[in-house]
């Protein structure tokens, strides 16, 4: 039976940009291209917009499937759809691959048109502010002056503050989901920790692996595994594998014992079949980077005095990843730039991943906060509301 | 935080009598805080009525959830973190209505909302009220309207009059700028502290640096 909630089968498009673009960083690119989906449909007045902001390994691919016998739906399906939360018979939703990922926007493996080979080690660090310049020129395409809302957990959530600061004027609300101001010591370690893995791998070639027909998967997937783990509570980790054992009993050597281990070294192997190296170093270099405040003299309050948008804040009690307090000094800086903000601290043992997860006060609260957003851009017909 | 008394039917037109006479304290356009403000009934209103713009502070997820299905800004948190995060004379008024009997630390919490904001509204179930006082008489623990907990189940701990009330602000250095005590939902002016079970005062600090 389909599911009526469900977008349904979908595909993706592809935005070509042929001009040059100057990054945050000075550097250049030729030229890019971004991949996005879209589900429901864009209102006359293209005011009913809502843009989806993607995290560290995510994608365009937010919801519904590319084929019938797809095995998983989007990565943000449960949010989604017609009748869910972020519903798509009021809302028309885009979902980009950002500008140096994997899935299909222009990145390091993208062939260079000055050398005709992957741009590897040559492909520019890029910033959040980069993402949201290149989503704002996909939105110009899409003839989309303003969007409803932008949305996005962890560094989504980055993206939607950006967003607000930078394009004002071109944001109704912005939904801040387990996201963090900037990163703390703490978060850079565990990064570079991850970066390491990958530099130091034989197979990275110092990120010109396309040439030599490998790639570094055991730096990808040691990197994977580390960030992993940040991503789950201690208290969710204990629940699901606490010191369980594969075969029951030691067996007194380094091969995987605990259920940990194997579901740790099973999400790595995954990962590093389809992830490239390169762009997990950008995303994490986008992520230490990021500082809004940085430019107000670090005033985060100066910042986000820029913004017009309205607020969602929301964090997970066992998100230690981004931990309630990192999204509390969000929400301080725009009580004292006196924005119109909500802040929600979602019950849950499922740690930095809760974002992903269905919840029942979380999903009633993005419902109940997106059917006003609705009701503001794209009201019901009149015999539709009794 | 929940009330210690029950809101009326759901879908009712109309506020709470104490949220109604609160409504008419409040000037029109002001900044206000309203703590432990529950489904956010009164920002609500005010916002409808008053141009008033403000934040509720509430730690029930469901009070939160209703809050922003009706798009009253608020902060989910409990009361004393919740004000600390708001610089001085940020609001007009802060609200905490049929709250303060559950708090244990009141006298801070007054402090509190004198700093954040110019005009403090607190609403209290009178004790001194006569069927509280003939209940005791009686030799029972007082059960009623605006106290419907027995004392074992209780999440209220510190109950006052009308009369230790103003004692209080006294003590906090801080000034009564109006009081309405309420019967039933109507205004009582004759022996307030006797006939009236639910009060409403509005406080300032006596000097304003």
């Amino acid at each position: 039976m389909p599911d009526s909630h469900s977008v349904g089968i979908v595909a993706p498009q592809t935005a070509v940009f042929d001009a040059p673009i100057q990054l945050a960083s000075g550097a250049v690119l030729p030229r890019f291209e971004l991949v996005y989906e879209t589900y429901g449909t864009l209102n006359a007045d293209a005011s009913n917009a809502i843009l989806i902001c993607h995290a560290l390994s995510g994608h365009h691919h937010v919801a519904g499937r590319h084929q019938p016998d797809d095995k998983a739906a989007g990565w943000w399906d449960n949010m989604i759809g017609p009748g869910k939360p972020i519903d798509t018979d009021r809302f028309f939703v885009i979902g980009v691959n950002n500008l140096g990922g994997c899935h299909g926007s222009t990145g390091p493996a993208s062939i260079s048109p000055d050398t005709g080979t992957p741009y590897g080690s040559r492909f520019p660090v890029l910033l959040v502010a980069d993402w949201v310049h290149t989503q704002a020129m996909l939105a110009d395409r899409l003839g989309i002056r303003q969007f409803a809302a932008i949305i996005g957990g962890s560094l989504g959530g980055m993206q939607a503050l950006r967003w607000s600061i930078t394009h004002p004027e071109r944001v109704r609300h912005a939904l801040v989901i387990a996201s963090a101001p900037k990163l703390t010591a703490q978060n850079i370690a565990f990064n570079d920790v991850a970066r390491q893995a990958i530099i130091t791998d034989p197979d990275f070639h110092g990120g010109d692996f396309y040439g030599f027909d490998t790639v570094p998967r055991r730096g990808l997937r040691l990197a994977r595994m580390l960030g992993h783990i940040t991503y789950l509570s201690d208290d969710g980790m204990g629940e699901k594998f606490g010191r369980m054992l594969r075969s029951g009993e030691y067996k007194f050597g380094y091969d995987v014992e605990f259920e940990i281990e194997s579901y740790l070294r099973y999400q790595g192997d995954k990962f590093s079949d389809y992830f490239d190296a390169n762009t997990y170093l950008l995303m994490t270099k986008a992520l230490d980077y990021f500082d809004p405040a940085r430019h107000y003299g670090g005033d985060l309050a100066e910042a986000m005095r820029q913004a017009q948008a309205r607020f969602l804040v929301v964090s997970f009690t066992t998100d230690w990843r981004f931990a309630p307090d990192r999204s509390r000094e969000i929400v301080k800086a725009l009580l004292d730039a006196k924005k119109d903000v909500s802040y929600a601290e979602i019950e849950s043992a499922h740690g930095h991943d809760a974002f992903l997860m269905e919840d029942a006060p979380y999903h009633a609260l993005m419902r109940g906060y997106l059917a006003r957003v609705a009701d503001e851009v794209n009201p019901l017909p009149q015999e539709a509301r009794a | 935080m929940s009330t210690a008394i029950k809101a009326p039917a759901a879908g009712a037109p109309e506020l709470r009598p104490d949220l109604n006479q609160i409504g008419h304290w409040i000037a029109r356009g002001a900044r206000v805080l309203d703590l432990g403000c529950g489904d956010g009934a009164l920002l609500s209103w005010l916002a409808t009525h008053k141009d008033v713009r403000g934040y509720g502070v509430e730690i029930d997820v469901d009070g939160v959830v209703a809050c922003i299905s009706r798009g009253v800004n608020v902060i989910q948190s409990n009361l004393e973190a919740g004000l600390a995060q708001f610089e001085d004379d940020s609001f007009d008024y802060v609200v905490l209505s049929l709250t303060i009997q559950a708090m244990h630390n009141i006298e801070g919490i007054l402090t509190e909302m004198a700093r954040v904001g110019r005009t403090g509204i607190v609403t209290f179930p009178n004790f001194g009220y006569w069927e509280n006082r003939w209940q005791i008489l009686q030799g029972r623990m007082p059960v009623s309207e605006t106290i419907p907990y027995e004392w074992y189940n209780t999440p209220n701990i510190h109950f006052c009059t009308v009369n230790d009330f103003d004692q209080l602000l006294i003590k906090l250095g801080m000034k009564n700028t109006g009081r309405v005590v309420l019967a039933n939902g109507k205004r009582v002016d004759f022996l307030p502290n006797l006939l009236g079970n639910l009060a409403l005062v509005r406080f300032e600090r006596e000097t304003r640096s």
